[in-house]
C-alpha cells in the first residue's frame, strides 16, 4: 500500500506493513479515477502517476521523506492530560482514545523527530491524520511546545506539518487553549532567530489552521491540499450557494497570498534543504550543496560549539567540508531519500 | 422570542402581578398585600431558577437578545469613545467595533464583537461574526495601544468567526492566528471579558489576555453545543448533552483554571438589569488594570505566555 514498504527499516516496517490481498493491489485515484498499481504508487510516494494527485502518507513516511537519508531520531511524546473534561458522548472519550492508541500505535495525533535536512539541523513536528482526524488537544499542543523548546535547545529549525480537522472537541476549551500555546511555541523559535516553517498537508482546517499553521516564516503546501478555517459544509449552509472552483485548495491560497509556494511531494526535501541553507548559512561560507540538495557539511555543523548563540554564529564556526566522492552521492546508504527525491 | 422557556413560571407570576397593579378599588389594601406576597414568591423562584441553570440554559441566557451588548458597555463605561475603522488593507468590519476611549480616567483601546439589537443592526453587525478585516483591525489597534502604552480592553460576544467565501478568500485562519499572536506580543495590559457568547477561534482571537473574565451566565466553547451534538451524537437534538459535556460555563472553566475569574450577574441574568451588569464588569476591569499597571512590560508579556503555557501541561 505505501511506498516505504519496499525500503524501510524493520522497526517501521512492522508498524506499517499490510498484508497484500489481491483486492487492494490496485486502487482508484480520487483525482482522475485512473487505476493505480500499489507498488508503482508506493514508489511514487503515493502521488498518482497519471494526474499528480497527492494522496495521504503516514507521518513516519513524511519523516523518512524529509530528513536526510531518511534518518531521524524520534523524540518521546511529552506528558499531557488525557481527558481533562472527563468527556463522554455516546462513548467515553477515555475509551475512544485508548482504542485509537491501540489501533495506531501512537500516543496522540503527532510525532516529533530530530535530524538534518540538507545538513541543517531540524526538528519536525508532524501530525497524524489517522489519529482522530489529526485533531488538536493538549497532547498535540504540548508536543508542539516541546518541539519548539528542542529547536531552541539544539539551535535547529522547527518544521511543523499540520494535517488536521481542527480542535479536539472532546477536550473542550483545553483544546481551544492550544491555539495560543502553539503560537507561543512558534514565538520561542522566532525569538531565537531560528526558522519556523509550516508544511501544510491535506487537510489543514479549523483551530490548527487558525493557530500555529498560519504564523510561519514560510508556508509551503502540497498540491491540492485543503486549507481553510471553516469547513466547506458550514460555509455552504451559511451562504447557501455554490462554492467557487478550487475553493480552499493550496493553489487557491497561493493565489490569495496565504502560502509562499505549492511544492510537489518529490520536491519537498530539496526545497526545505535549500530554504534552511539560505536561512542558516547566511554568509554562504558553508555552502556545499550537492545535486540532491543535501549539504555535505552536516557533521561539521552538528559539531558546533555549545556556547554559540545562534545560526549566524553557528554557520561561521562550521568547518567547510569539501564535496568528495565519499560524502556526496552515496545511494547505497540512502535508499529512502533517493527514492524520495528522485521518485 | 426573547422569552426563555425555563423562565416561564416566573414570567407568568410577574404578569399576574402586573395585572393586579392595574386593579383599583375598595380592596386595594388586600391587593397590595397580595402583590407583596407574589413578588416575594417570584423573586424566590427567579433566584432558585438561576442558581441551578443547566449548561444548555446558560447557553440560552448567554445568547439572550436583551443581554447588554458591546455598545451598551461602551455607553456605560467609556467616555469620549472614538471609533476607529478599517484594517488599512481591505475594509471595515462592523461586527467588531473598536476604538479609543477613556475608561475610569485612563485612555485605552477597546474592541469587541457587537451582535446588534434589531434586524437592521444585526445585519449591519453580521450578527457579531467578524471577518478577517475585523481581526486585522484588532491587530492594528492592539499595536497602537502598545505604541502609546495604553491598555487594551476586549469584550467577547460572538457565535464565532464568519464562515463565508470572502472571509476564507481573505484568510480568516491567518487573521485569527495573527490576532492571537498580537495579543501575545503586545507590551501593554490586555483584559478580556466574555460578556455573552465566546465562540471558539473567533473569540480567542481577541481573548488571549493577561486576565480573562466571564460573566456568570456567559459561555465559552471550542464549538457550539449544536455543532458538537451533530458531529458526536449525529443529531443537533443532543445539544443539551453536548453543552454539559463541553464544560463551557464560567463555573466549569474557572474550575479548569482556564479563566481568571467570574463576574456575578444580577439575579435573573444580565438581561434583567443591564446597568448593574455593566457596572460590575467595569469594576472588575478596573481592578485588573490597577493590578496589571504595576508590572513591567517585559514581565507582563512573560507572565502572559507562562499563563497560557500551563493550560494543558500535566498536573495543571
Ligand atoms: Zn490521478
Amino acid at each position: 500500500m505505501n511506498w516505504l514498504t519496499n525500503f524501510i527499516r524493520p522497526k517501521i516496517q512492522s508498524i506499517v506493513e499490510q498484508k497484500d490481498v489481491p483486492d487492494n493491489l490496485w486502487q482508484k485515484c480520487p483525482g482522475c479515477e485512473g487505476m493505480l498499481f500499489h507498488r508503482d504508487l508506493s514508489e511514487n510516494m503515493n502521488v498518482c502517476y497519471h494526474c499528480g494527485h497527492h494522496m495521504k502518507i503516514t507521518v513516519q513516511e513524511r519523516m523518512e521523506l524529509l530528513f536526510d537519508d531518511g534518518k531521524y531520531k524520534e523524540l518521546p511524546m511529552p506528558k499531557a492530560p488525557h481527558d481533562p473534561l472527563k468527556f463522554k458522548d455516546r462513548k467515553k472519550y477515555a475509551d475512544r482514545i485508548k482504542e485509537t492508541r491501540q489501533k495506531t500505535g501512537r500516543e496522540d495525533a503527532i510525532m516529533i523527530a530530530e535530524g538534518t535536512i540538507g545538513g541543517s539541523p531540524a526538528i519536525i513536528a508532524g501530525m497524524d491524520f489517522t489519529f482522530m482526524g489529526g485533531s488538536m488537544g493538549a497532547a498535540v499542543g504540548e508536543a508542539i511546545v516541546v518541539a519548539a523548546e528542542q529547536a531552541v535547545a539544539k539551535q535547529a529549525a522547527l518544521i511543523v506539518i499540520p494535517t488536521s480537522g481542527g480542535a479536539r472537541m472532546q477536550e473542550g476549551m483545553v483544546s481551544l487553549m492550544q491555539m495560543p500555546r502553539t503560537i507561543i511555541a512558534a514565538e520561542m523559535v522566532k525569538n531565537e532567530g531560528l526558522p519556523y516553517i509550516v508544511l501544510l498537508t491535506d487537510p489543514t482546517t479549523g483551530g490548527v489552521s487558525a493557530s500555529f499553521a498560519m504564523v510561519g516564516d514560510i508556508h509551503i503546501a502540497e498540491p491540492g491540499t485543503t486549507i481553510g478555517f471553516a469547513g466547506k459544509r458550514v460555509i455552504q449552509e451559511t451562504i447557501r450557494e455554490e462554492l467557487p472552483e478550487g475553493f480552499q485548495t493550496a493553489e487557491y491560497l497561493l493565489e490569495h497570498g496565504m502560502v509562499d509556494m505549492v511544492v510537489e511531494r518529490k520536491e519537498l526535501h530539496e526545497t526545505l534543504a535549500r530554504i534552511l541553507d539560505l536561512l542558516f548559512n547566511r554568509d554562504g561560507s558553508a555552502r556545499a550543496l550537492n545535486d540532491n540538495g543535501s549539504k555535505t557539511s552536516a557533521k561539521g555543523k552538528a559539531a558546533k560549539g555549545k556556547g554559540s548563540k545562534g545560526p549566524r554564529a553557528a554557520a561561521m564556526e562550521v568547518p567547510v567540508i569539501e564535496k568528495t566522492a565519499a560524502n556526496t552521492d552515496a545511494p547505497a546508504e540512502e535508499p529512502i531519500r533517493t527514492a524520495g527525491t528522485k521518485g | 422570542m426573547s422569552n426563555l422557556e425555563f423562565e416561564k413560571p416566573v414570567l407568568e407570576l410577574e404578569a399576574k402581578i402586573a395585572e393586579l397593579r392595574n386593579v383599583t378599588g375598595d380592596d386595594s389594601m388586600n391587593i397590595a398585600d397580595e402583590i407583596t406576597r407574589m413578588q416575594g414568591k417570584a423573586d424566590r423562584l427567579l433566584q432558585q431558577t438561576y442558581s441551578k441553570l443547566t449548561a444548555q440554559q446558560k447557553v440560552q441566557v448567554a445568547r439572550h437578545q436583551d443581554r447588554p451588548h458591546f455598545l451598551d458597555y461602551i455607553d456605560g463605561l467609556i467616555e469620549d469613545f472614538t471609533p476607529l475603522a478599517g484594517d488599512r488593507n481591505f475594509g471595515e468590519d462592523d461586527a467588531l467595533p473598536a476604538g479609543l476611549g477613556r475608561f475610569k480616567g485612563r485612555s485605552c483601546v477597546i474592541l469587541g464583537q457587537e451582535k446588534g439589537n434589531d434586524t437592521e443592526s444585526r445585519i449591519k453587525r453580521n450578527f457579531g461574526m467578524a471577518r478577517p478585516e475585523g481581526y486585522r483591525k484588532a491587530q492594528r489597534l492592539m499595536k497602537m495601544a502598545e505604541q502609546f502604552q495604553i491598555p487594551v480592553i476586549t469584550l467577547v460576544d460572538t457565535a464565532g468567526a464568519y464562515p463565508g467565501v470572502g472571509a476564507e478568500e481573505r484568510g480568516q485562519a491567518e487573521a485569527i492566528a495573527k490576532s492571537i499572536e498580537t495579543c501575545l506580543r503586545v507590551k501593554t495590559p490586555i483584559v478580556s471579558v466574555v460578556i455573552g457568547e465566546g465562540g471558539s477561534g473567533g473569540a480567542i482571537a481577541i481573548a488571549t489576555a493577561d486576565k480573562v473574565y466571564m460573566l456568570e451566565h456567559s459561555i465559552y466553547s471550542v464549538i457550539s453545543p449544536e455543532g458538537c451534538a451533530s458531529i458526536l451524537w449525529r443529531s443537533a437534538e443532543h445539544a443539551n448533552d453536548a453543552a454539559a459535556a463541553l464544560k463551557l460555563t464560567a463555573q466549569d472553566l474557572y474550575q479548569l483554571k482556564l479563566i481568571d475569574g467570574i463576574i456575578a450577574e444580577p439575579v435573573g441574568g444580565a438581561h434583567r438589569k443591564k446597568e448593574e451588569t455593566i457596572a460590575s464588569v467595569g469594576m472588575q476591569i478596573e481592578n485588573a488594570l490597577d493590578d496589571l499597571s504595576n508590572i513591567s512590560s517585559d514581565k507582563l508579556v512573560q507572565q502572559r505566555h507562562q499563563k497560557f503555557l500551563k493550560m494543558g501541561r500535566e498536573a495543571a
